[in-house]
Order: structure tokens, then C-alpha cells, then sequence
């Protein structure tokens, strides 16, 4: 017997490469992750993929509420989420599948990037293949924590454009904690740097896979996810 | 068996259901009628677990909805309404996605599907997407998903809704078929439909039952009827009340206009002809008669009066 999971998992990842929407987020974001990271590749001569690692997280801004939109909002407005949840599936399961959906599909952008990795490999010297390896480890870690905030944005709304609104102005907030540190008075400084997704991106993008940044990616998924699973537990008694 | 018991449902202020309580025993077809927004889509939502209870319960055999709904859902085989596919998947490709939730394997699903494909007329479709099929054949993949696990409880929320009459036919034959061997609750908002598939019916009204009982006792009770319309200037309601006593009469509902026309419906046993006494009493009340006139009801007229505005106030 296979596991729910798996069932559903499946299904999601089939009906997501059905669709053309996913070829065409797919393509965007390897144009434009493209163009950032081989135009300085070019300018200055240097095979570096630091500038890589930093664009793929806003980038990711856009790309991930684009792909997380519809996972469970176009189910609610369709009227097929009465349908899955009346099957044998627990909130739990639904909502965790739709994550794995998500950053399978995130895992898969990931994987055409490695075109620059292989490219600054075969003509580069001198690289740091620890680093690179931590710098993709982050690059999934992030894509995570941002599907998981996908996921609540999905599933608080049945409309998919407020859907990315809302996942696209909490990533937001995560995103730029980091970068208004000066703005705030020291006590919430450092509230404000432990809560920032960069913080704990950049001491794994150096190659620093240190437990605490692991925990803290972690807690952000499970607490996402878990806030999910009450929002759509919430239907029964509205 | 089915046991709803007391079962309250709010949605915010509004009363979607409003503590009913019935029954439905094992092999038994049982019609869920009521107009538009009545609570039958509630009530069964609750049922399969898609809502949870505001009050009350479900019980199915010894397990109830609050505690068990897994194992209930995996009882069930639901055809919710406005019937919700994946339109994006192929036919094959549903079923086969709903068979292993269903815990179905794959040797199983082989044959299990042959036989819902021939049961519910897919031939041709299987490999076809969802959305290039016309509704009356979404309608049968509905059913095919809801009957493949060969549920012993079967759910189906107004199956026949925007079919035409032959679709509506071969649906309703379907579902009797099934009814033979499974426990199933259908919904309507028509009446023949119930007639033509139900053992039994529930007529509900904003939120509560108005109506219990097997379709031809349903008949029975309301066939052999005759009604009275009464249309009385100057009259009061108090009066008016008194007017079922004459003979054995059952006011149905009476109602004040604003210009003082008061309009009542009384019931009788065919046998009886009232009017004449009727007639006396009005003249004895000085009332002024505008309107007096008899005919038979209809099972279609039960329903209307039974689900009318001001029907269960004049009870």
C-alpha cells in the first residue's frame, strides 16, 4: 500500500508538468537568473558563483508565490478541495504533499543553474566545491521556508492573485529584516537579524553549515506549514 | 446505518441547519429534498466531513463524525454537488489516483475498473482529459470515482443537476441499481426525482424537517387531500383558527396582507366537503368572503406548501 503522500505527491507533480504555466515560470527563471549571474561573468572576467547565489533569492520574490499560488487556492475556487479532503486524507498530509509539489519544483530550477556551476567548473581554477555544494544546500533552504509561506498565502485565499499578493509580501518582510537593521533600535536589532532569512543565508552561502541556521530554516517550514493545516481545518467551522 | 442526531450547523449568524434528527438504515435509497438553501448540502457536508458540526452529531454504526471522520470517509463514496474534477487529468488517470486513496492495488483496479466503466457508460472516454468531456459524462466520472471502492455508503449531492432528461434517466437507473446492495443518500431540490430513485424521503426546510417518511406513504398521506383557499376581509387570525374545528380540518398556513385580506389554506380529508359549513360561519362572523375555492393537491404541492414561507408557523 502506498503511502498518502506519496499519492497525493504524485498527483500534484504530474498535473504541475501538465500545465504549460510551469515551463513557462520554469523559463523566466532561468532567463533572468541567467542574465544576472553570466553578464558580470562576462564584464569582469571572474568565475564567481556568488553572484548567483545572491540573485536566486530575489528572484526566488517573484518565482516562488508564482508557483505556490495556485497549489491550494485554484483547488478552493474549483471546489475539487471539498473533493480531496472528503478522501482519506488528513489536512496534514494535503498540505505537506502540496509543499514537497512546491520545492520539487523549486529543486528542479535549482537544477538547470548548475549549467553555471558546470560551466565555471570546466573553465574556472581554483574553486571551492564545499562551498558551492552549502551555497545550493541554502539556495533549497530558502526555496523552502519561501514554499511554506507560499503554501499559507495559498491557503488563506481562493483567489490565486491574492494568493501571490500575500506570500509575495511576507517573504517580503523576511526578506528585508535584514537590510532596515540600522532602522531599528538595538533590543529588536537583533530579534530583527535572528528572523531574517538572509542572516542565516549568508553563514551557509560561505560555506558555514552551522545547526543553528538548520534549525532555524526548520522551525520556519514546520511553523508555516503547521499555520496551513489550521487555516484549512478552519473550513469546518466558519 | 446512519445516524444524525440533533445536528446544528450555523454559517456565522445564519441557521443553515437547525437541529434535525433522522435516520437511514443499511440498503436503503433515502431522498433529501428541499428547495434551494434549505441545509441539505450542509447536512451532508457534515456527514462526509468536509464541516464539522456547530451541535450534534453523526453517527455511522458505532463510529461518529467528531472522532472518527477517517474511517468514516473511507466508508463513504461522495459525489459532491457542482461535482468538482481534476479538468486537468485524464479520466484514466483520476480514477486510477482515486483508487490507491481508496486503497484499491493494482491488480484490483484492473478489473474494478472495467466494471465501473461499464456501470457508469465510460466506454470511449477513458483516455479522454476531463475537460473535453460534455457534463453529463463529468457527471458519470463523478459517480465512477464516488462507486470504485465500492463503498457501503454511498452520498450523492443533487447527482442529476444541469443534465438533460435522458442523461437525468440513465443516472437515476444507475443509482437504483446501486441502491440495491448500498446504503445511499441522494439530494434534490425535484420531486420526481425522488420519486423515481428514493425508498424513502426527508423534506427539509430552512434548516429543519418538515416531512419523514416513505415515498408512497408520503403520497398516500397528501394524495387523498383536498385544500381549501379562503380569501376573508375583516376576519382575525384568531378566528380564522377556529374555522379547522368545524370539521377535520388542518389550517396550513393563514396570512395577513396589509390591506386587510386575510388568505388562509385549510386542509381536509377528501371525503369532506366543507364549504358549506365554512360559508355559514363566515356569514356568522360577518366576514366578507372573497375568495373561496377547492381542488386536490399533488405531491408536487406538498412539497411547495410544506417548504413555503409562513408553512410552519401556521402548524
Amino acid at each position: 500500500m502506498q503511502s498518502n503522500y506519496k499519492i497525493l505527491y504524485r498527483k500534484e507533480v504530474q498535473s504541475f508538468f501538465n500545465s504549460p504555466v510551469a515551463y513557462i515560470t520554469l523559463v523566466i527563471f532561468l532567463l533572468i537568473s541567467a542574465w544576472f549571474t553570466m553578464s558580470t561573468f562576462f564584464l569582469i572576467n571572474e568565475s564567481d558563483l556568488r553572484t548567483l547565489f545572491s540573485v536566486v533569492p530575489i528572484v526566488y520574490l517573484f518565482f516562488v508565490p508564482a508557483i505556490t499560488m495556485g497549489l491550494i487556492a485554484r483547488e478552493k475556487n474549483s471546489g475539487t478541495m471539498e473533493f480531496i479532503t472528503t478522501l482519506p486524507f488528513t489536512d496534514g498530509e494535503i498540505i505537506v504533499a502540496k509543499f514537497l509539489t512546491g520545492l520539487t519544483l523549486i529543486g528542479t530550477a535549482l537544477a538547470f543553474t548548475l549549467v553555471h556551476l558546470f560551466t565555471l567548473l570546466i573553465i574556472g581554477n581554483n574553486i571551492d566545491v564545499g562551498a558551492l555544494i552549502s551555497g545550493y544546500l541554502g539556495l533549497l533552504l530558502v526555496g523552502g521556508v519561501y514554499t511554506a509561506i507560499g503554501i499559507f498565502g495559498s491557503a488563506v485565499t481562493d483567489n490565486q492573485i491574492t494568493a501571490f499578493l500575500i506570500s509575495f509580501l511576507i517573504i517580503f518582510i523576511f526578506f528585508i529584516l535584514d537590510k532596515i537593521l540600522i532602522f531599528v533600535p538595538g533590543f529588536l536589532g537583533s530579534i530583527f537579524q535572528f528572523l531574517s532569512i538572509d542572516y542565516h543565508l549568508s553563514n551557509i552561502s560561505r560555506g558555514v553549515i552551522d545547526s543553528r541556521n538548520i534549525v532555524y530554516f526548520g522551525s520556519m517550514i514546520a511553523f508555516f506549514l503547521l499555520v496551513s493545516i489550521r487555516v484549512l481545518e478552519m473550513r469546518k467551522w466558519r | 446505518m446512519i445516524e444524525v442526531r440533533n445536528l446544528v450547523k450555523h454559517y456565522g449568524d445564519v441557521k443553515a441547519v437547525d437541529d434535525i434528527s433522522f435516520t437511514v438504515k443499511n440498503g436503503e435509497i433515502l431522498g433529501f429534498l428541499g428547495p434551494n438553501g434549505a441545509g441539505k448540502t450542509t447536512t451532508l457536508k457534515v456527514i462526509t466531513g468536509y464541516l464539522s458540526p456547530t451541535a450534534g452529531n453523526v453517527f455511522v454504526d458505532d463510529l461518529n463524525v467528531l472522532d472518527d471522520s477517517m474511517e468514516i470517509r473511507k466508508m463513504i463514496g461522495y459525489l459532491p454537488e457542482m461535482n468538482p474534477l481534476y479538468h486537468d487529468m485524464q479520466v484514466y488517470d483520476f480514477l486510477e489516483f482515486v483508487a490507491r486513496v481508496r486503497e484499491i492495488n493494482k491488480n484490483q483496479f484492473r478489473s474494478r475498473l472495467n466494471e465501473v466503466i461499464a456501470l457508469c457508460g465510460l466506454n470511449g472516454v477513458v483516455h479522454k482529459n476531463i475537460n473535453e468531456l460534455s457534463k453529463g459524462y463529468c457527471q458519470r466520472v463523478g459517480l465512477a470515482q464516488a462507486i470504485i471502492h465500492d463503498p457501503e455508503i454511498l452520498i450523492l449531492d443533487e447527482p442529476t443537476s444541469g443534465l438533460d432528461p435522458n442523461q437525468i434517466m440513465e443516472i437515476r437507473r444507475l443509482i437504483k441499481n446501486l441502491g440495491k446492495e448500498k446504503t445511499v443518500i441522494i439530494s434534490s431540490h425535484i420531486l420526481q426525482e425522488m420519486q423515481a430513485t428514493a425508498d424513502r424521503m426527508i423534506i427539509i426546510n430552512r434548516g429543519r424537517i418538515v416531512a419523514d417518511g416513505t415515498v408512497d406513504a408520503l403520497m398516500s398521506d397528501f394524495k387523498g387531500k383536498t385544500r381549501l383557499t379562503l380569501e376573508l376581509k375583516n376576519a382575525d387570525e384568531a378566528a380564522v383558527k377556529k374555522l379547522q374545528s368545524l370539521q377535520e380540518g388542518v389550517l396550513l398556513s393563514q396570512l395577513q396582507t396589509k390591506d386587510g385580506i386575510l388568505s388562509a389554506v385549510l386542509e381536509y380529508p377528501s371525503e369532506i366537503d366543507p364549504r358549506e359549513q365554512i360559508f355559514r360561519q363566515i356569514v356568522k362572523n360577518k366576514w366578507m368572503l372573497l375568495e373561496m375555492s377547492r381542488h386536490k393537491t399533488s405531491l408536487e404541492e406538498v412539497f411547495r406548501n410544506l417548504t413555503i414561507e409562513g408553512g410552519d408557523d401556521a402548524k
